[in-house]
């Protein structure tokens, strides 16, 4: 009886492993779409009713007015240095020289930085927070590299070739007729290739950013670890008054 | 015989045609299964849909409008998994303010399943990441990141397994290379480890010990690179068991998945959406009883 039992169970087992192998399985058919979430698609009720007031705190904090500025500064007003490129510059002079300095003991000698970094105007009138989240949206922060003089004459040279109104502050460029032969000042002094400089620029281009391939050739790096974002708005709330204009930092002798 | 023993083995064998029978009806009601892969990556703390004037977006996205969708797509296939590939952090003020409590709290209440980590994942440290976790309802899967010596340790998971309609789902996290991409003061001791090797570790693991039955990585290498850098395309032909790719990091907009032949020369999926919640993807994967099918192959409809 046992016996007989035990082939039942056995029996039934099977039956059930068969019925098993013909459970769907077998993977037959995939299909791909991509959905675009276009204006379309209704809104959903409570997780718009959550993120209402986070979003009113944001705005309430980016449109604080922190500064006024008189007239425009543009990116745009200018060949070789435009008026905003010559505050952002200058910003990250006076933010950062003073943290450089305390740390390392030395002070920077000029700033560089990219043209394309810079991703709005300031329009005359009214300065926010969101102002400085407008002109700088991105999370890059202060760094400041050591440049032998041999490593800033590439980037003086690349400064020439590109043609473009990357903010500078420290330095002076006066270019010869044709672009040919240049006159170059460090801190009013005339650039000596045989020194050591110490630079402040953003980590972005010190990471390979914008093709600015000089700053690999770096024999230290220091973070200030200071966002640039962060010194605009600080600048803009110690200054009140914003004015900034192009000037002969970079230019072409007649 | 001893009645007692007779009574055991009888009511074995009632459970079995009981358990027996209700596999044989099931089997004859639902010949076909149907999962719904949903997915995102390189959200970037986009919540709010683009303004309207926006340059390159105007008036797309927005978490509120993936809700609805995902929902609706749910209802329809309720054996659908929300998945995301990574940098749900960084790139609006959301980020700054809220440090990623807001994006962790929306993907619960979206109810998201499983994420991977992007490098942005890390811009407020392994200390700002472990004090969004709580915030996170769905499980955050990485493979190749050694925590051990960080305080994440222990809130990760190299791989989970979803079970859905008695289909087994295995779904393990892949990382790119933080070195380099984020400031080592902010991922700390995070180690990194070779993708292509885990991977290759954990899909056997997963279709031949766990018997998945499909495996899905979530990756933020990045869809591909003109130089030999790990990328999706290069790690779906040195897999074997992987039957689709979600990536991210490199905001790949395609148009539909693409197909790549792996290891064994079987053709698989690899999709990238974007960014910042513009698109959701979706692969509807669907599974048969028909023995002969298998010889046909696998059709894919992209």
């Amino acid at each position: 009886m046992v016996l007989k039992i035990k082939h039942y169970v056995t029996f039934v087992t099977f039956a059930f492993l068969a019925s098993c192998s013909t459970e769907p399985k077998t993977l037959t058919k995939i299909q791909g779409k991509l959905i675009s979430v276009s204006p379309e698609v209704t809104e959903n009720d409570s997780i718009n009713t959550f993120i209402s007031p986070f979003r009113s705190k944001i705005e309430s904090e980016l449109n604080k007015i922190i500064a006024y500025a008189p007239e425009n500064i543009t990116k745009t007003d200018g060949k070789y240095n435009t008026s905003l490129g010559n505050l952002m510059a200058k910003i990250v002079y006076e933010e950062a020289n003073p943290v450089y300095k305390f740390r390392t003991n030395n002070e920077i000698d000029f700033v560089l930085l990219n043209h394309g970094g810079i991703r709005a105007n300031i329009s005359k009138g009214n300065i926010t927070v969101n102002t400085a989240y407008e002109i700088m949206p991105f999370e890059n922060s202060i760094t400041v590299i050591k440049l032998k003089g041999s490593t800033v004459n590439k980037l003086i040279k690349f400064l020439i070739e590109a043609k473009k109104p990357h903010p500078i502050y420290g330095i002076q460029i006066a270019l010869g007729k044709n672009s040919k032969k240049s006159t170059v000042l460090i801190q009013n002094k005339p650039f000596d290739e045989n020194k050591i400089y110490n630079i402040a620029t953003s980590n972005y281009l010190v990471n390979g950013g914008d093709n600015m391939s000089f700053f690999d050739e770096k024999t230290e790096t220091i973070d200030i670890e200071y966002k640039i974002r962060n010194a605009i708005i600080y600048h803009f709330k110690k200054y009140d008054t914003i004015v900034s204009k192009t000037d002969d930092r970079f230019y072409t002798l007649k | 015989m001893n009645r007692r023993k007779f009574l055991s083995n009888s009511s074995a064998s009632a459970a079995y045609l009981g358990l027996s029978g209700l596999t044989l009806n099931s089997c004859f009601k639902n010949s076909q299964k149907h999962i719904t892969i949903l997915h995102t990556n390189d959200v970037h703390s986009h919540i709010d849909a683009f303004p309207k004037n926006h340059e390159s977006y105007p008036n797309l996205g927005g978490l509120s409008r993936r809700a609805t969708l995902v929902e609706n797509i749910r209802k329809e296939n309720p054996n659908t998994l929300l998945l995301d590939a990574g940098d749900i952090f960084q790139g609006t003020p959301y980020f700054n303010f809220f440090g990623g409590e807001m994006e962790f709290k929306l993907m619960s209440m979206l109810k998201y399943d499983a994420a991977t980590l992007g490098n942005h994942d890390f811009d407020n440290g392994v200390d700002g990441l472990l004090a969004q976790i709580p915030n996170a309802k769905f499980d955050l899967l990485s493979a190749n990141y050694d925590f051990t010596n960080t305080v994440l340790n222990g809130y990760t998971k190299p791989y989970n397994i979803y079970t859905l309609n008695n289909l087994k789902i295995g779904i393990y996290g892949i990382g790119i290379e933080l070195k380099g991409l984020v400031t080592k003061k902010l991922y700390k001791e995070t180690k990194y480890i070779n993708p292509f090797e885990i991977a290759s570790d954990i899909e056997k693991e997963l279709k031949l010990e766990k018997k998945c039955d499909l495996v899905i990585c979530l990756s933020h290498l990045g869809y591909d690179y003109e130089t030999n850098k790990p990328s999706d395309l290069q790690l779906a032909t040195k897999t074997e068991y992987t039957d689709l790719i979600i990536g991210g990091h490199t905001h790949t907009f395609l148009d539909k998945p693409t197909i790549v032949k792996n290891k064994n020369g079987k053709e698989i999926l690899v999709n990238q959406v974007g960014c910042y919640g513009l698109n959701l993807g979706r692969i509807d994967f669907y599974f048969d009883n028909n023995k002969n099918i298998s010889s046909k192959g696998v059709s894919i409809t992209v």
